[in-house]
Formats: structure tokens, sequence, C-alpha cells
């Protein structure tokens, strides 16, 4: 089963939406409760990101029988150094997104504890792509 | 402790959720930072925050967390009771400081989380 959303950056009154439909759907199929809340933890903190730094973004998330994968591809000002960005309070966030009660650098490193991979690419001025692969059952 | 006890400790009026009035929270947790709330991962969690907007609902949501308590008389918006509402989670306001009703629930026995 596959999922898009679109996401509007700047746009807070929906950041969550599709973090919030994931959530639905994982209940439906009976995924358990621990294994939801670390999908969505890492998703939503993904999907903030996405509002509080880019102009726009596209989440494809793709649930297979035993793990769901997602992409987060978004245009907007890109990462410069990656592992900067990871370490816990680094943070470029704006008055606006902190008023939020985010951007005091630690979605990047909620997103690895909650990930059981992810995979971060970015370009300077074109944007980043996000991917998280969590299993539904600990091998 | 029960939900109703910690509403008459801290003289809160309930937005949403009376129905939640006779369950029992055990831990305490209060922070403005939605990403440090997105650490947490416990049940039976009251949520005490003075950061009234949507996200923090949502936060909520993600985290499993059934109860929030407003201080400071923070203003509750429609939306924010209708995504609550659709979530069911809790919602209670209190006049008091973030610093008075944590103080005044640790000491009636809510435990803290870290």
């Amino acid at each position: 089963m596959k999922l898009n959303f679109q996401v509007e950056g700047g746009n807070f009154a929906k950041a969550g939406v599709a973090s919030s439909e994931v959530k639905k759907v994982l209940k439906k199929l009976g995924v358990p409760p621990m294994i939801i809340r670390r999908i969505v933890v890492a998703l939503y903190e993904a999907e903030v990101n996405i509002v509080a730094h880019a102009q726009q973004g596209i989440i494809s998330v793709d649930l297979h029988h035993d793990k769901v994968e997602i992409e987060l591809r978004d245009k907007g000002p890109g990462i410069g150094d990656i592992s900067q960005a990871m370490q816990e309070g680094f943070s470029t966030a704006s008055e606006e997104v902190r008023a939020m009660g985010f951007g005091a650098g630690m979605g990047l490193p909620n997103i690895k504890k909650n990930a059981d991979e992810l995979n971060i690419e970015s370009k300077v001025g074109e944007g980043t792509t996000v991917h998280i692969t969590n299993y539904f059952a600990k091998p | 402790m029960e939900l109703a006890r910690i509403v008459e400790i801290v003289n809160g009026r309930v937005i949403c959720g009376e129905e939640k009035l006779r369950r029992t929270v055990k831990y305490g947790f209060s922070s403005d930072l939605m990403s440090d709330v997105l650490t947490i991962n416990i049940e039976n969690l009251l949520l005490m925050t003075g950061l009234a907007n949507p996200q923090t609902i949502r936060t909520a949501e993600m985290a499993d967390i059934e109860f929030i308590l407003f201080v400071r008389n923070k203003k509750i918006t429609m939306e924010m009771i209708k995504l609550a509402r659709e979530n069911d989670i809790v919602l209670i306001t209190t006049g008091y400081s973030l610093f008075r009703t944590s103080g005044l629930l640790f000491n009636a026995g809510l435990k803290p989380v870290y």
C-alpha cells in the first residue's frame, strides 16, 4: 500500500496531518502500538522539519507486510553539514518555529532515535530527502 | 491519582474529555518544548504545558498522551478542541503557573518521568 502527502512549507496549521493519517492506517493494520509510536514520532518530527524549513515537500509512505519505508522529499534550503545538524541542540529554526514548540535542535536526533534505518541526502539550495525505514517486528 | 483529583488540586476546568475523569494518572511531565515531549515513552502521563497551539495536541497524539493540562489560563481554540476530541485527549486549564502546578501535583504524588 502506498500513501502520498503534499506538505506546504510554513503552514503550521497543517503540520502533522500526514503523520496523523499514517498513524490511523498503521492502527487499522494492527501494527503494535509501541512500533506505531516510533514510526509516527520520527515521521512527525520530519514533517515539522519540512513545514519549518522548506517551501514544499512530498511524503511517500510505502507499507510492506514487514516494514514501512518513508521518503520525505522537500524543495528547500538544504542542509550544509548533516553531521552538525544531527547534533542535539544545533538549530537554524526561526522564532515562529520555536513559538510552535520546536526548533531546539532535537528533531533530527529524535528521528534517528526512533528510526530503525535513517538516510539523509541534501543539496544546499535545492532540498533534502529523508528516508526512514522501520520494521513491524524485531528480528 | 484520579484525573478528577488533579483537576481539584489545580483548581482546573475541564475543556473536553469529561468522561475520562475517573481514569488514573501516574506520571507528570512539564514542558513547552514539543521535541522534548516526543522523547517520552510512558503510559498514563499528564502533560503540563504553557504552549497552547494545535501542535501541542498533535504532539500528544503522536506520543500517545491522553491528558493535557494548560497552565496560566492559556486560550484553547476550537481547532485544538476538535483535534483533541478526534484523538480522545482530555484538555484541562488552570490559572496557576507551570511551576506551581508541577509542585502541587508532585507533592500530591504524581511521579516524574526522568
